[in-house]
């Protein structure tokens, strides 16, 4: 443990400022690497070039203009429910990133229903998505977030049942035990790796980033945004800050989405132990982890954001009825199967 | 009904494909061959194909102010006023000629729409297209281009390319 004893304003305070910087500067880093670059370079174009070296100022630029926007509500607009909303998506990004492990001792949190705590929170997001479609007095925003509704808990299905097959080979739902086990274990005794889950839950994984994937509605799931259908459904109304809070959730979600998978299926902030003789069981991990957790656990988020990215700069979208079916008739009964043989091959071993 | 196609995987990693090869392509130095298909325009210029629409330029001399442009703008964009002059005749002793004088010939590009049926349909090639397309204003108004700035325009009509073989022109009789 940490020799430092501070006392709890300063802890919260720390948290607070943690857990902004740790929504925040992915958000801005996914926003500005692969929004405005990758997928410039993927269609042969060079993307924001004037607003500091390469556009890397863009962003503050596009922050500015929004906050300069006028906080428009339509008339017919249900108006307390209709500002909560954007708020409601975001904070839900906020609570999701309370239970990732950046180290040893480097977490907001540490609770053994780490897992499904983050699930159920992570559907909070849904609320604020139809509370956005049905108070905005708008026909596209109503299709948009009814979609958005339906989608998410068709893809909320797939995600739980894959995130499953996890927490059954470990044997715990904290997000923190799930790291130290897969950083301890052993390929049938080879431990030079460690045993990440991405290995053995490999179904699982592919499962849960497609369902990432239309969690986060990001094309080819982007069915309740469709901008060229739904004008960008339950965003259609809002401007200025409203908008940006929904932008900033959609692409901070995206990185702490990227965060979990990688606690849940690449091992998270850890080496594997073996290197440095380190022991699970007695905590015996070095303090220097906690500077070089939270490095490892970005990169290895900025690795599958980017895959999530180049998916959606990639496919065209998905019909609707496609992508139900995609859900219930493909996912769930795979992602049912992999849970079967996990079970097994866990009793068998 | 069929039930539709479903994707093939191979297919959606060739689509995943084909979005790398671009990146890599546009991320490759210019030397080696590669670049953004983009030009970063005020910094460097395209150059617009030699036929490329950009301008009208006007040939004074050939005008006859014959209105035939003017009727046949569909954006009623081209303003013409002229008068007759005499001339002195062609031959020794023979009859003074008329001539019709330009007194204005504006052309308006906050209206024009770049189709060209000016050009088309002028009978006495004074109407030309030139490829220079930098002559936006902060003022609306300034767009509307008299006689004088439309004959400037004539120095940037590139000539007309070569024919192609045997499409030379009969020979009058």
């Amino acid at each position: 443990m940490l020799a430092v004893d501070l006392p709890y304003w300063a802890q919260s305070l720390l948290r607070v400022l943690g857990g902004t910087v740790a929504v925040l500067l992915p958000a801005g880093t996914i926003v500005y690497l692969f929004l405005f670059k990758m997928m410039s370079f993927m269609q042969s174009r060079l993307g924001p070039m004037e607003a500091g070296p390469y556009g890397s100022m863009q962003l503050f630029a596009e922050v500015g203009k929004w906050l300069q926007k006028e906080d428009l509500a339509p008339d017919g607009a249900d108006k307390r429910i209709y500002r909560m909303a954007p708020l409601v998506v975001l904070v839900s990004t906020f609570l999701l990133v309370a239970v990732v492990p950046f180290g040893p001792d480097a977490y907001f949190t540490n609770f053994d229903a780490g897992v499904f705590y983050m699930l159920a929170v992570s559907s909070i997001s849904t609320l604020g998505i139809l509370m956005a479609g049905w108070s905005s007095a708008n026909k596209y925003s109503l299709l948009g977030g009814l979609r958005a509704a339906g989608q998410l808990i068709a893809y909320e299905l797939p995600m739980v049942l894959a995130v499953l097959g996890v927490v059954i080979q470990a044997g715990t739902m904290n997000l923190q035990q799930i790291v130290v086990k897969q950083n301890s274990d052993s390929i049938f005794g080879w431990d030079g790796l460690g045993n990440p889950y991405i290995l053995t839950q490999f179904i699982g994984f592919a499962i849960f980033m497609i369902a990432v994937q239309a969690e986060l509605t990001q094309t080819p799931f982007d069915m309740p945004i469709a901008e060229s259908e739904l004008v960008s459904g339950y965003m259609t109304e809002y401007s200025g800050f409203r908008f940006l809070m929904f932008f900033i959730a959609e692409f901070a979600t995206a990185g702490v989405f990227s965060l979990i998978a990688s606690v849940l299926f690449l091992g998270g902030w850890g080496v594997p132990f073996s290197w440095f003789g380190w022991d699970a069981t007695t905590g015996s991990v070095d303090n220097w982890m906690n500077v070089a957790g939270p490095i490892i656990m970005i990169t290895k988020m900025m690795a599958l954001s980017g895959i999530i990215m180049w998916v959606r700069f990639s496919y065209p979208r998905f019909r609707e009825d496609q992508l139900q079916r995609f859900a219930w008739k493909v996912l769930i009964p795979v992602s049912l199967l992999n849970i079967m043989l996990t079970a097994i091959l866990k009793v068998a071993f | 009904m069929a039930a539709p196609k479903k994707p093939q995987v191979p297919g959606l990693l060739k689509g995943l494909g084909v979005t790398l090869n671009t990146m890599a392509q546009t991320l490759k130095p210019k030397k080696l061959g590669g670049g953004a298909a983009t030009v970063q325009y005020p910094h460097e210029k395209e150059t617009p194909p030699l036929r490329a629409r950009g301008v009208i330029a006007l040939r004074e001399d050939n005008c006859t102010s014959c209105m035939l442009c003017a009727r046949s703008c569909p954006d009623w964009c081209i303003y013409i006023e002229g008068h007759k002059e005499l001339a002195p005749p062609r031959r020794a002793g023979g009859a003074p000629r008329k001539v019709n004088k330009l007194d204005r010939f504006d052309i308006d590009y906050a209206l024009c729409m770049y189709c060209g049926i000016c050009v088309d349909v002028c009978p006495f090639d004074a109407l030309f297209w030139s490829p220079e397309y930098e002559y936006s204003e902060p003022k609306i108004a300034d767009l509307l281009h008299d006689k004088t700035k439309l004959g400037e325009w004539m120095e940037t009509v590139p000539e007309a390319p070569a024919l192609e073989a045997g499409a030379e022109k009969k020979k009058g009789k």
